[in-house]
């Protein structure tokens, strides 16, 4: 049994318990971070913060949301929307944030390949990051389908049909993911069960993960350089903060982000009162029929360029096209073979790789949410076999990369 | 400067990529149809000058205007109630004391004269294969067809409230009212509204069987309206979220334009009671807007405060780390 005194005062009497000076050592003061950095690494702050407005307004909506086939649309559209006080403030700062932490998580990743931030250590941050993705979506997919609008339930009815994968008929997995042959109210009250409680579980251990692999690789740096983080510190701790290529996490690297994120908070805000339309497809406030197929449906615009991996092909090519699209970024640090870790602009084809990715990613975006005819559909076609060959060419433009 | 070149790169991506998901996808998903700012080209347009004592006579007697139609304001109630001419008609007669303020005259002129003409709906009323119209055109009374009419139009408008008399709640029960419902109560002005069905506003019984039995009037009314129009016209409570303003506007104006071939009628309204019913459509699906706007303005200041303190705030901190 560890030796207590009598405590001189309240931070004394919880240090002694909870060691609170080492943990604000190890987390905060301590906690190094490089300096040569830009405002791209502050959206895991962002990121954070969007996550926080998400789990509270989404509280609140829980309070009055109703998962049941019946009253569900009606618990959203009038009871939150316009009974509850504030409610409307809560849903549209739920629904923005759903779809801008898709923007920011995008920014992210983009960030993280272009600085090769996945290499040399560093590929646990980039996987268990993959499995937020993936987490998030699932989240984003199971949330749509709450407010039983006519999009819920459609966009239900074809996501969950991937799962008959195509020639394999395996029509009694649908139902068995459905709950019955259709979606109906097994089908909800299992979104909502995932939506609300198991997800989010899933998204707070990743998020423990992902902070936690951080730490023994460090945070990667706008120039690639490797710095020696203990001697570094030593500088810093020091006195000579000016010289030392690292800085604190609190208060040093927290100032900026949270310069950052006050940035942020004004593009979010305005969105949420000026803008939020984007985020809240018209058709979904049509209540669920289904006798009554939409015109067009498509998914949020998150996931429209991996839908139109699937959308060009037939279907069992375009189901294993998607399958493959799904998982692909997992294996980017072991695909990439380059011994560089620097900032793509200096790393040769890689670097036309990247923009190429990148420009790639948003025509099949684009083309993911127009009807797939003429003009559109081959664009589609080409863009998404633009994105299987970019992918099986990277390990090969990556060998030969010269080291820098 | 580098972090600014950097948000350039990204502002620019960001912006091409809803571009494109949002402007551009949606004009190719979505037939635009501009607004005709409700003046209804291909209707004649009155010429003669209306006297509404005349008006008054054509409308009470020749015209057999109330052998179907009540007006209130003038104290002539519906020979029918609305159960009795949703069986005869396949749809609620309306009341005429309103029409006068809510439809363009020139498609009230035409409404009289030939019904199917002025309300689009020609390809379904055809009379050559006994498909009547429930309202017989007026073929005159033995005068000017054109003047009688006239008249008859100066009689309506000479009833009907004033322009800011007519809430828009009123424009949306004659113009939609019979057809459509509001599932919805709404709150304006500190008062309580119940919800709209197509026999009148939804009341508030303490006993269970005369709220059942109301409910049975209610569902007698629709099938017989289903049956009029082939499907039961959609509740509109959400349709300023689900189709937006433009949509609404061009669609009653005309409903050939998205859906050709549709029973839903041109409504004829004027422009000034076109955007009543928006509104009212708003105070029912999107009844905070006032207050999203006025904390919308008040957030936006606290964050911009707050993002200043934040940069500040950097700005001290880094001062030694630089």
């Amino acid at each position: 049994m560890a030796h207590f005194t009598k405590a001189t005062s309240l931070h004394d009497w919880l240090n002694q318990r909870l060691g609170i000076d080492t943990v604000r050592r190890v987390m905060a003061t301590e906690y190094w971070i490089p300096k040569n950095i830009n405002f791209l690494w502050a959206m895991g702050m962002i990121l954070a913060i969007t996550f926080g407005l998400l789990l509270v307004s989404g509280i609140f909506l829980l309070m009055y949301y109703q998962p049941n086939v019946a009253t569900a649309f009606d618990s959203v559209n009038y009871t939150i929307m316009q009974e509850v006080g504030y409610g409307w403030l809560w849903r549209h700062i739920h629904g923005v944030a759903a779809s801008v932490v898709f923007l920011i998580i995008y920014i992210h990743m983009f960030t993280g390949i272009y600085y090769g931030s996945y290499k040399k250590g560093r590929e646990m941050i980039w996987i268990s990051g993959m499995l937020l993705f993936v987490a998030f979506s699932a989240e984003a997919f199971s949330g749509y389908m709450l407010p039983w609008g006519q999009m819920s339930y459609w966009a239900g009815m074809v996501i969950t049909n991937l799962f008959s994968g195509g020639s394999l008929h395996a029509n009694g997995l649908v139902e068995w993911i459905r709950g019955d042959y259709v979606p109906a109210q097994a089908f909800l009250s299992r979104f909502f069960m995932l939506h609300v409680l198991l997800i989010p579980l899933a998204i707070l251990g990743l998020i423990g993960l992902h902070f936690g692999a951080l730490r023994i690789p460090h945070v990667n740096n706008q120039d690639g350089e490797e710095i020696d983080f203990e001697a570094e510190a030593a500088k810093y701790k020091a006195g000579d903060k000016a010289n030392s290529k690292v800085i604190a996490f609190a208060n040093d690297f927290m100032s900026k982000d949270m310069m950052v994120v006050g940035i942020y908070l004004i593009f979010f805000f305005y969105l949420v009162f000026y803008h939020y339309d984007f985020a809240m497809d018209p058709v979904n406030f049509d209540p669920a029929n289904g006798l009554k197929t939409p015109a067009h449906i498509y998914p949020e615009w998150y996931f429209l360029w991996s839908y139109e991996i699937l959308r060009p092909f037939s279907t069992d090519v375009g189901l294993i096209a998607f399958a493959f699209a799904q998982v692909i970024f997992f294996a980017l640090p072991f695909l990439d073979r380059s011994p560089n870790t620097v900032p793509a602009s200096r790393r040769g084809l890689f670097k036309f790789w990247f923009w190429a990715m990148l420009i790639d990613m948003i025509i099949l975006t684009a083309m993911g949410k127009v009807p797939p005819q003429g003009l559109f559909s081959t664009i589609g076609f080409y863009a998404a076999l633009t994105f299987i060959g970019l992918w099986i060419l990277l390990p090969f433009i990556t060998k030969f990369e010269k080291k820098v | 400067m580098k972090e600014l070149s950097i948000l350039v790169v990204v502002t620019i991506f960001t912006l091409l990529t809803y571009f494109l998901v949002e402007p551009f996808a949606h004009s190719q998903m979505h037939k635009h149809v501009e607004s005709e700012a409700f003046v209804y080209k291909d209707l004649p347009a009155l010429t003669k000058k209306g006297d509404v004592a005349h008006g008054k006579e054509l409308v009470m007697g020749a015209g057999a205007c109330i052998n179907c139609h009540g007006i209130k304001v003038e104290g002539i109630q519906s020979p029918m109630d609305p159960m009795i001419a949703v069986q005869a008609f396949g749809v609620n007669t309306p009341d005429l004391s309103n029409v006068g303020a809510v439809f363009d005259p020139n498609f009230l002129a035409m409404h009289i004269k030939n019904p199917t003409h002025a309300l689009m709906i020609e390809h379904r009323f055809d009379e050559s294969k006994g498909q009547m119209h429930p309202m017989p055109p007026f073929y005159g009374s033995g005068g000017d067809l054109d003047q009688e009419v006239a008249d008859m139009i100066a009689y309506l408008q000479s009833i009907a409230p004033k322009a800011e008399e007519l809430t828009p709640k009123m424009a949306f029960e004659t113009a939609c009212g019979r057809c459509h419902t509001i599932n919805y109560p709404y709150t304006k002005d500190g008062k309580a509204h119940p919800a709209w069905t197509q026999i009148g506003e939804k009341p508030t019984f303490k006993k269970k069987q005369d709220a059942l039995a109301f409910e049975t009037k209610v569902l007698d009314y629709q099938d017989k309206l289903k049956k009029y129009m082939g499907a039961l016209p959609p509740d509109l409570s959400m349709y300023i979220r689900s189709r937006g303003e433009h949509y609404i506007k061009t669609f009653i104006e005309n409903p050939q334009n998205y859906l050709k071939g549709t029973a839903m009628p041109r409504v004829g309204v004027n422009a000034e009671c076109a955007e009543k019913i928006i509104e009212h459509l708003k105070d029912v699906g999107d009844s905070k807007r006032h207050m999203r706007e006025e904390i919308g303005k008040n957030i936006m200041i606290y964050i911009i405060i707050f993002a200043i303190f934040a940069i500040l705030w950097k700005k001290e901190v880094w001062r030694e780390l630089h």
